[in-house]
């Protein structure tokens, strides 16, 4: 209860504070439309190429695009800590009887609202660019997205608590955040890499998120990827829950 | 004193911490040992000081009291519970107000206070209420409203101690209140902190300013490399030095006639500081011309002549053989 009642209250928190930003809003949500009207259009010809997958080229690129801004959206999250850092507003909650899973979950809770906001706009607007969905394959999607973002977010508080400063950050999170999108086929599906590329690919957690998106978008309710990447990012997403919470309580700086 | 009730009682109280090495060699990192062995009593009510130079071990005492630190070794119960093993509980009975501060710019002073009242349990209207009276307390009703980034640095200090009492809590401790503040500031400051003991709170804060250990304090301890060397109220260890302290600038002469001082019957004491001769001498007045018939008669005058009473630095000098204003700076 405790825990629940402090998760609201750091989440009304956290909330709040980033609606006050509306650069930080107009941001979010231009960035999935950019990427529609600025790369979408070359899909039309790569979708003919040899070895793209079956369904649409907006059935294949809005899922990826979708996993993206989910790992983006999530994976920046600790820039903001390390301010609230730096002016002992985590010390000052730490010496409350508050609960420590709540310091993480109130703002992890709060990423995951504001990626599933940006994925629905992503998704509507695609709609008229030739995107079919079916409601049961999004709703699952969407869960999917919520993982990938507690997975994210987490970490992303964890190396800001562990490091404790934006420098240091910066070029962890890009040296981390890089090479899970390269690998994962968000831009291009992996079936169009050479052998080494995908096997590479297939140890990263991001590659099995997005390639059952794909499946869900494509009616494929089927395919044992979906389960496998469910998984995945289930179980992905419940270890970092836990290693972000003691993060928060053993804060030093 | 011995009837008090005690709010804070430590018994060998360590906190180590493994030393950093930024080199690429695995060996063995050396223990810093930030309080080494610790044993301090605070009464309930009295405004408790603890003295000394950047580096002594104060704020690492107190984040161990805060629960913030587990202790390496030894024990410390604060408010009635064991901060190690009890830390909840202690919690509930404290406040902190860190260095850093405590609140975040872009909230308000209003939702900081109101959210860390509902995060020790009261209610939406009652956090609310208590926010109100806090506000006016301190004189913070006219930017309640207002996000933390507009304030000025002394209502940003005050809007941190008042999230510190929200939940009107035995202990307050405060990690140097006034470092930064300007004069005014800073009288501001310790009038909100002897109203705080007036209503009953006990105050433990550290501080590395003399004059606000002299002035505040029912009661200090002066720590230095994590060990406290002095403890009592700021008379009692001034008094510790008898007499007074007779300061003479010779122009670089210091190290002659130190020694030409050291052997006279109306010296108890000689060292250099700072480029000045200070001298511990029974009486001030009977010790000036003697030393000025000295100088003389060595071919020496005396640039400058300071005769005064023994401060907490005296005090902090005789201790640990460094002044704490050059250890400061």
């Amino acid at each position: 209860m405790r825990t629940l009642f402090d998760t609201w209250l750091i989440f009304e928190r956290s909330t709040t504070l980033t609606l006050r930003n509306p650069v930080w809003v107009f941001m979010g949500l231009a960035q999935p439309i950019l990427y529609l009207l600025l790369f979408g259009p070359l899909l039309k010809n790569v979708a003919s190429m040899p070895g793209f997958p079956p369904g649409g080229a907006f059935n294949v690129f809005v899922p990826g695009i979708l996993v993206m801004t989910a790992l983006f959206s999530s994976v920046f999250v600790g820039f903001g800590l390390c301010d609230e850092l730096r002016e002992g507003v985590v010390e000052r909650m730490r010496v409350t009887p508050m609960s420590r899973v709540a310091m993480l979950l109130g703002r992890s809770l709060r990423d995951v609202v504001f990626l599933l906001v940006q994925a629905l706009v992503l998704v509507v607007l695609s709609i008229p660019f030739g995107l079919s969905i079916n409601p049961g394959g999004v709703a699952i999607a969407f869960a999917l997205l919520a993982l990938v973002g507690l997975v994210m977010s987490p970490l992303s508080y964890t190396l800001a608590l562990v490091l404790g400063s934006e420098d240091a950050l910066a070029p962890t999170v890009n040296a981390i955040a890089l090479p899970l999108l390269l690998l994962s086929g968000v831009m291009l599906p992996m079936t169009l890499a050479p052998d080494w590329l995908q096997t590479l690919a297939h140890a990263n957690p991001l590659y099995h998120a997005v390639v059952a998106t794909r499946s869900l978008f494509n009616a494929g309710f089927g395919d044992p990827e979906i389960v496998i990447g469910v998984a995945v990012m289930g179980v992905l997403a419940a270890l970092m829950v836990a290693v972000g919470a003691r993060s928060f309580s053993r804060a030093a700086a | 004193m011995q009837d008090t009730a005690a709010i804070i009682e430590t018994s060998g109280l360590r906190r180590t911490f493994k030393g950093k090495s930024k080199g690429r060699g695995r060996s063995d990192p050396a223990e810093v040992e930030a309080v080494a062995g610790v044993d301090l009593r605070v009464a309930a009510g009295e405004i408790f000081g603890f003295l000394g130079p950047n580096g002594a071990g104060k704020t690492t005492t107190l984040r161990v009291l805060a629960t913030l630190l587990r202790p390496t070794s030894g024990t410390a119960r604060v408010a009635g519970f064991d901060v190690a093993r009890q830390a909840g509980e202690v919690r509930r009975r404290i406040g902190y107000v860190a260095q850093a501060g405590g609140s975040y710019r872009e909230c308000t002073g209003r939702e900081e206070l109101i959210i860390q009242g509902r995060l020790f349990g009261l209610g939406k209207a009652e956090s609310g209420r208590r926010a109100q009276e806090i506000l006016s307390s301190l004189d913070l009703a006219d930017a309640a409203d207002r996000t933390c980034s507009t304030y000025s640095g002394g209502m940003r200090r005050r809007l941190n101690i008042g999230i510190g009492i929200v939940h009107r809590p035995d202990l307050l401790f405060l990690d140097e209140p006034t470092t930064g503040l300007d004069p005014q500031a800073r009288a501001r400051m310790w009038d909100e902190i002897r109203k705080l003991r007036g209503s009953g709170t006990t105050v433990f804060l550290t501080t590395h300013y003399l004059e606000e250990a002299d002035a505040l304090c029912d009661r200090l301890a002066i720590i230095d490399h994590g060990r406290i060397v002095a403890e009592g109220s700021p008379d009692e260890l001034k008094r510790q030095i008898a007499g007074d302290v007779l300061t003479v600038g010779v122009n670089g002469n210091g190290e002659r006639v130190v020694k030409l001082l050291e052997g006279q019957p109306f010296v108890r004491e000689a060292c250099l500081e700072d480029g000045l001769v200070r001298l511990y001498v029974d009486r001030g007045e009977e010790a000036v011309p003697g030393v000025l018939r000295l100088l003389d008669r060595n071919g020496l005058a005396p640039s400058t002549m300071n005769l005064h009473r023994p401060s907490l630095d005296d005090v902090f000098l005789k201790k640990t053989g460094r002044s704490l204003r050059e250890s400061a700076a």
